[in-house]
């Protein structure tokens, strides 16, 4: 019957078939791409996502410089100049929770479906959405040294230690949001994986050097804040600002970063394609 | 060495196990290329489990499946860039404008951005979208979010698209419009395959049919073929009075054979697919006293058709235990 009569919606549908010849496959780095632009696109659409990553770090900056500033080392100032470094490390790390909170979410709607059924270089969803997601921990930290610099804190490491710093912290925050992706993918749902994530990053980012100098602490504490991976981060993010960058505090921050790239990027793409 | 593409798809002896549950226990399938397949079946077969195994979203327990030649396991990318999946869930981004998730999926298959673009435009045109474009697609009422779904199956034009429940939700003009969609598509080459737990949609699109229940295939053929395997048709009869139904059932008997007692104590119906047999039958209920206050003359529906392979109702709940959709 179609045969004979030919609305034009039918018209635009056979053009639109006819014009669907496959262009090359995409690369890998294509793919990535077009990943992480999604991410983008849903912080352009819901702005108000980036309140977490704004807000909370304000709110730290200024509650520990006013509040423990002069309890814990005699003027704001000088606290100030200590614990910046530390909130922009806090800050950060705190953002690459919601890796794993939208991966979840991903998964209990169909679109997952589509994706893993293209041709695609596999891990291309995952690469691509938290890389995307550097950008809600770039503004995070960013965020944390303008109020820092409108209170008074003033880098010795200048310009370039700062930018150092935070591609140090933004590498970190890539590779440990491996580490909740693999969450996002095993747990029931978004709130789950955003309360079980918190609750692994408060003993991290709370019994670290990031508040207090760890010879301060009990023993037992104190061996604890030094293996802790966020205190290695933190020290060397304030040498790296402060103009006293240590290339083997870095090296050790990068080698960890590639530990937990090397464990957790293949767990979450095992899972991943389980689906 | 091409591999044999009279068959879209070839599956012998799938298996798939959820727990000790077997969802899928071994399908066959051979689904001839440019061909409307429907797979038929009740919620919770084994038709989604069955798809998803063809569309290399789950590996298969047991059996094998190819897709145009292509193994869905050893070579899952090959089979991925043949076919287009739209999902039982809208599979669209519902974060995205209907815009966006076009141009997503035209760049993820490899469209440089400005024709990703392009092509994003020209589907939105055909699918009735333009005026939508910008808008979210978790805002898209159930018809658009089926037009987008399918129209982001289609960026590229697949050699096979698996359509599970594409209708379900929708009312009957949307329905018309992906059942029109599909027409389209089949007459431009595209192999469907279609999973639906409408016989009606079967009826009306599909070209062969597989009838799913438990996870196995326990009929396959032609609509036509599907009917005439429970009889050629049926003669519907309402009477005027319930108490003179035992006499019309007795005159119906010996004229077809066999007389089946509707739910409806005014209504009967016996095996018959011809209309003057059918005009004489009613002519002599007539002289007899019988009088019928209604009558039709029809093919067997796939519904009944349904009952007489399985013995209950496509529609009825209790006849599986599990929820299909585990993976």
């Amino acid at each position: 019957m179609s045969t004979h009569v030919t609305t034009p919606e039918q018209e635009a549908m056979r053009r639109a078939l006819a014009a669907g010849a496959r262009p090359p496959r995409a690369t890998a780095a294509t793919a990535c791409r077009a990943f992480a632009w999604r991410g983008l696109l849903k912080i352009r659409h819901v702005p108000e996502q980036l309140m977490d990553a704004t807000v909370t770090p304000v709110l730290f900056t200024v509650m520990f410089t006013y509040m423990f500033g002069g309890a814990i080392a005699g003027s704001t100032k000088e606290y100030l100049q200590f614990i910046l470094p530390g909130i922009v490390v806090q800050s950060v790390i705190f953002t690459t929770v919601y890796s794993g909170v939208a991966l979840n979410t991903d998964m209990t709607r169909g679109v997952v479906d589509r994706f893993r059924s293209l041709p695609l270089w596999r891990p291309a969803p995952l690469v691509g959405a938290v890389a995307g997601d550097s950008v809600r921990a770039l503004v995070a930290g960013g965020v944390v040294v303008i109020v820092g610099l409108v209170l008074g804190y003033r880098p010795d490491g200048g310009i370039a230690g700062v930018l150092g710093a935070i591609a140090l912290v933004l590498v970190f925050a890539f590779a440990l949001a491996w580490l909740f992706t693999t969450l996002g993918l095993v747990m029931r749902s978004p709130s789950a994986v955003m309360n079980t994530g918190f609750m692994a990053l408060f003993p991290l980012v709370f019994l670290s050097n990031i508040f207090v100098a760890p010879e301060t602490l009990p023993s037992v504490l104190e061996a604890f804040v030094d293996v802790n991976p966020v205190t290695h981060l933190v020290t060397a993010t304030r040498g790296l600002m402060g103009g006293a960058a240590d290339g083997g505090d870095i090296l050790l921050v990068l080698g960890e970063a590639a530990l937990l790239t090397a464990v957790f990027v293949p767990l979450t793409t095992w899972r991943y394609r389980r689906g | 060495m091409t591999p044999d593409t009279a068959l879209a798809i070839e599956a012998s002896g799938l298996v798939k196990r959820f727990g000790d549950k077997r969802a899928v226990d071994g399908v066959d399938l051979a689904v001839p290329s440019g061909s409307v397949y429907g797979v038929l079946g009740p919620n919770g077969a084994g038709k989604t489990t069955t798809i998803r195994m063809l569309a290399t979203l789950i590996a298969p327990d047991g059996g094998s499946a190819r897709v145009f030649g292509h193994d869905v396991v050893r070579e899952a990318d090959a089979v991925r860039g043949a076919i287009s999946l739209t999902g039982q869930l809208a599979s669209v981004d519902e974060e995205l404008t209907g815009r966006e998730n076009l141009i997503l999926l035209a760049r993820l298959l490899g469209h440089r951005p400005p024709a990703a673009r392009r092509r994003a435009d020209e589907l939105l045109a055909a699918f009735g979208l333009e005026e939508s474009a910008g808008k979210l697609a978790k805002h898209y009422s159930g018809g658009m979010r089926r037009r987008l779904d399918i129209a982001a199956s289609i960026v590229v034009t697949p050699r096979l698209l698996i359509l599970d429940e594409p209708t379900t939700g929708l009312d009957p003009r949307s329905r018309n419009h992906v059942w029109e969609i599909v027409r389209l598509m089949v007459a431009a080459g595209t192999t469907i395959l279609l999973c639906t737990q409408y016989l009606e949609e079967a009826d009306q699109l599909a070209d062969g049919i597989a009838v799913i229940d438990r996870g196995r295939v326990i009929a396959e053929g032609t609509p036509a073929q599907l009917k005439a395997s429970v009889g050629a048709g049926a003669l519907h009869l309402r009477l005027l009075d319930p108490a003179r139904r035992g006499r019309a059932q007795e005159m119906l008997e010996r004229r077809f054979g066999s007389v089946h007692l509707e739910p409806d104590p005014a209504a009967l119906s016996a095996p018959c697919g011809d209309a003057e047999q059918a005009a004489e039958a009613i002519a002599a209920l007539a002289r007899e006293g019988v009088a019928v206050a209604g009558f039709s003359l029809g093919q067997p529906s796939l519904d009944e058709v349904f009952l007489a392979l399985t013995g209950h109702t496509a529609d009825d709940e209790s006849a599986t235990t599990t929820e299909e959709r585990v993976a």
